[in-house]
């Protein structure tokens, strides 16, 4: 495939011009220190003495295990862009032709992975002599005939290479290889990168860059429109910017993609870089912010729409807490772990504590918060229910105080039914516990008080019962001492009848006549046998009374016609008497009805009394009626000895008479005003009595003019 | 008195003094006098002597004085001889008892013995239809003897 071309060196054979030419490219090589510098005048010498249209100078980097490409002539920035050969590949044709000591030929037809492929080309060693080659040089020819030129130059390059890569050239050497490193990495970057010189014009531009400016040969009429509007674009960009001395310069710059015409948005940033040998130019980097600019007017308002929704999060957070703040109940928000994740004020006073408070509220602290720990994990294992509430003991952390509260707990679940949090409230519960206690008391001083009313009852009705029946033992004692006092008149009366009718028989004669003395004895006899039946009588009255076994038996009758009676049966006592005795019965005073018998009697009683204590002078019967209390009245008005006032009273107790001695001057039972008070009151009346020493008495009975049955 | 035998009358007390001092009373006073201790012994009399008036102690042994009114006031011989009841009770219902017994008239001891002729008088006078003074059991005034 290729052929070992002659070496051609031979000055004496050119002519003066090509000699003038070799010399000048070896005086400019002499004082050329650059090796990329030297290979590029090295082909564009090549280029213009020997026609020569495509060439390419590859190096061994420092470590020597690439070849890398250091100048071209006639080939594309881009095919030559990633142009490396391992020289560890020894089947490489090139790694092949390096390591022969003459030039290869490659035809047309041969595929050597190069940027010449297709059109011919020599492939010629960089060596001195039998040194080990330097490098590659690759020059397009159509036949494998080689110029001589090129052999020379050859030569001289190889010649040029080892000196700059020997001892005191070392820097350089590395240099350029650092350079060909910078290369492919300027390539390697996405954005495109362009250096230029102070006027404008393009220097070195990478892979991207020239996908914007450059457009190849058989471009469309679109796109070249479009790169030559990018360059304009571009340029025009260059100059406006007051790019400083170092400062870096960053601008926004709108270039068309030239394959789809869609607008690209750039940010262009551009600085000035010197160097010695080259002088001063402009590094530019553009970095395509179109997504950017949209994303970043995305992200503008995301943030702004952020902001809003924060500050109305802020806002409702606010609320909440004033909300739960303002409730007096403590609140608390515990996360599945049981830490406190929000808390009220009143909560806060429960759970926190400052650090500088003492020994004992912190452990007060410690034991609430292990007793809501406990709480919530009982919480927890309740799955299913919205809601769990018990109770819990507590220490106010101040004052030590115990504190019972009721805790009410709730879940609150996320979207995938995950317990997120569990809400608290805590509910005093001394003052219920309090109340309930009270309430105790109350309930157990209720309870004593109707125990006691109970037995005080009982024992109420115990007396009662005793009452009734030591009332009804009296009842019958009274009646058996009525019983009792009847039968003992009627044996009394058995035979003090017989005394009275025998000794009114020898009074009478029918035994035969008697003598002075023993009539006057007898009349003794009579006489206290008539008082001792008086007093039996009266005795048996006032039993009768007393044992409520005195009948009423009314009747209507004329208080006249009473009056009338009573005065013809004391008619033998007045006519002894010499007293005056009138009766006056006013009119006006009707029909009464009481009890004809009893009143009867006390009349009796009244005017006897009358006729007995009045000496001289008279007794007056008045018989009046009261027409508005309905009332009659009866007085006897005498003119006797009359009776003191403080004894007004006692005349109508039992067995009384002023003269209590055995020899009083008066007779009577004594029981007469008693039984007389006893009878008026059965009939709804009095007796009342107006009197004063050596001025006579008045009694007046006063009776209602219709009696009630009791 | 226009009768030409005195009155008999027939007096039933079992407390002998008193009896005895009653029918010696009556005597006096110019009736006719049989004498009855107790009930039983009064319905005897009673039938044997077919007395003018009976005299009847309400409280007496064997057969007390309400059984003999009734016995007496039930048979159709006896019935229209006027009856006496003397008793020492006083009390309520003893005169209403005797009443419905069937006495004819009511008189309470201590009697004394003018007392007790005078009424037995008076219901004699009754019975004749002489239309002779009534006077109260309880009036005092005394009477008149032949």
């Amino acid at each position: 495939m290729y052929r070992s071309a002659a070496p051609v060196d031979s000055l004496t054979e050119a002519d003066p011009s090509q000699i003038e030419a070799r010399l000048a490219l070896t005086e400019l090589l002499l004082a050329s220190g650059d090796l990329q510098a030297s290979a590029r005048q090295s082909i564009d010498w090549l280029a213009l003495h020997a026609g020569v249209q495509q060439a390419v100078v590859a190096v061994s980097d420092p470590v020597g295990s690439n070849l890398l490409l250091i100048a071209e002539h006639g080939i594309s920035s881009t095919a030559i862009a990633d142009f490396v050969i391992d020289r560890g590949d020894v089947n490489h044709p090139l790694v092949v032709a390096l390591s022969r000591l003459e030039s290869t030929y490659f035809s047309p037809s041969a595929s050597t992975r190069t940027p010449l492929d297709g059109i011919g080309f020599h492939a010629v060693p960089l060596r001195v002599d039998e040194d080990p080659p330097a490098g590659l040089m690759l020059v397009s020819g159509t036949s494998p005939e080689i110029h001589p030129d090129v052999l020379w130059l050859a030569r001289q390059l190889a010649r040029q290479l080892a000196r700059l890569q020997s001892a005191p050239g070392t820097m350089d050497k590395r240099l350029g290889q650092e350079r060909m490193l910078l290369y492919s990495i300027i390539n390697a970057v996405t954005d495109p990168i362009l250096l230029t010189d102070t006027e404008g014009k393009l220097r070195i531009a990478n892979s991207h860059a020239e996908k914007l400016f450059a457009a190849p040969e058989d471009a469309s009429e679109g796109w070249r429109r479009a790169v030559a509007l990018n360059n304009m674009l571009f340029s025009a960009a260059l100059s406006t910017s007051a790019v400083g001395q170092t400062d870096l310069s960053r601008r926004e710059l709108l270039l068309v993609d030239p394959l789809e015409g869609s607008d690209l948005l750039f940010e262009l940033l551009s600085s000035r870089a010197k160097d010695e040998r080259q002088g001063t130019y402009v590094v530019s980097i553009l970095r395509n912010i179109t997504d950017l600019a949209r994303a970043r007017e995305e992200i503008e308002e995301s943030y702004r729409t952020l902001r809003v929704s924060q500050a109305e999060v802020r806002d409702e957070r606010h609320r909440l807490d004033l909300i739960i703040d303002s409730v007096a109940d403590p609140i608390l928000v515990t996360d599945p772990e049981g830490d406190i994740v929000l808390l009220n004020e009143p909560a806060e006073r429960l759970f926190t504590v400052p650090t500088t408070a003492g020994e004992s509220p912190q452990r007060h602290v410690r034991g609430n918060g292990a007793n809501l720990t406990s709480f919530v994990s009982n919480v927890l294992t309740r799955t299913g229910e919205q809601r769990y509430s018990g109770e819990i003991q507590l220490v106010e952390p101040v004052t030590g105080r115990n504190l019972p509260v009721e805790a009410v707990a709730g879940t609150i679940l996320n979207d995938q039914g995950e317990l997120v949090w569990v809400v608290t409230i805590l509910h005093d519960l001394t003052q219920t516990l309090e109340k309930e206690a009270l309430y105790e008391q109350l309930k157990q001083a209720s309870a004593e008080l109707e125990r006691k009313v109970h037995e005080a009852t009982a024992e109420l009705a115990q007396q009662n019962e005793l009452l009734r029946r030591q009332h009804i033992e009296l009842e019958q004692a009274s009646a058996l001492k009525s019983q009792f006092l009847a039968n003992i008149s009627h044996e009394f009366r058995t035979p003090l009848n017989a005394i009275l009718g025998y000794t009114h028989m020898l009074l009478h004669g029918v035994t035969g006549p008697v003598t002075d003395p023993q009539q006057k004895s007898l009349t003794r006899i009579d006489s206290n046998s008539r008082h001792l039946l008086a007093l039996i009588n009266d005795i048996l009255d006032i039993t009768r009374i007393e044992a409520g076994r005195m009948p009423l038996n009314l009747t209507q009758f004329k208080v006249s016609d009473l009056v009338v009676e009573v005065m013809s049966e004391l008619e033998p006592i007045i006519r002894r008497s010499n007293l005056t005795v009138t009766a006056k019965v006013k009119r006006g005073v009707p029909t009464v009805k009481s009890d004809r018998q009893k009143v009867k009697q006390i009349m009796l009683n009244l005017l006897s009394n009358a006729l007995k204590f009045t000496p001289t002078g008279s007794v007056t019967i008045a018989a009046a009626f009261d027409r508005r209390h309905q009332m009659i009245s009866v007085a006897f008005v005498d003119s006797g000895v009359g009776i003191p006032q403080e004894s007004h009273s006692k005349i109508f107790e039992d067995f009384r008479q002023l003269d209590n001695s055995p020899t009083r001057s008066y007779g009577g039972t004594g029981l007469g005003l008693s039984i007389c008070r006893r009878l008026a009151q059965m009939l709804g009346g009095a007796i009342d009595l107006v009197s004063q020493v050596g001025e006579g008495s008045t009694f007046t009975l006063k009776l209602p003019a219709r009696a009630r049955r009791r | 008195m226009i009768e030409l035998r005195r009155p008999l009358v027939l007096v039933v007390e079992d407390y002998q003094d008193a009896r005895e001092m009653y029918a010696a009373y009556l005597q006096f006073s110019g009736y006719g006098v049989a004498e009855a201790a107790n009930g039983l012994e009064a319905l005897e009399k009673t039938r044997e002597l077919m007395p003018d008036i009976i005299l009847m102690d309400l409280a007496l042994p064997k057969m007390d004085g309400w059984e003999a009114t009734r016995r007496l006031k039930a048979d159709e011989q006896t019935r229209n001889i006027p009856i006496v009841a003397l008793t020492g009770h006083a009390l309520a219902g003893h005169a209403e008892g005797a009443r419905q017994a069937g006495c004819d008239a009511f008189v309470t001891k201590p009697c004394l013995p003018d007392a007790l002729v005078a009424e037995i008088e008076r219901m004699l006078a009754v019975r004749r239809g002489d239309g002779a003074s009534r006077r109260s059991t309880r009036s005092s005034s005394k009477s008149k003897t032949s």
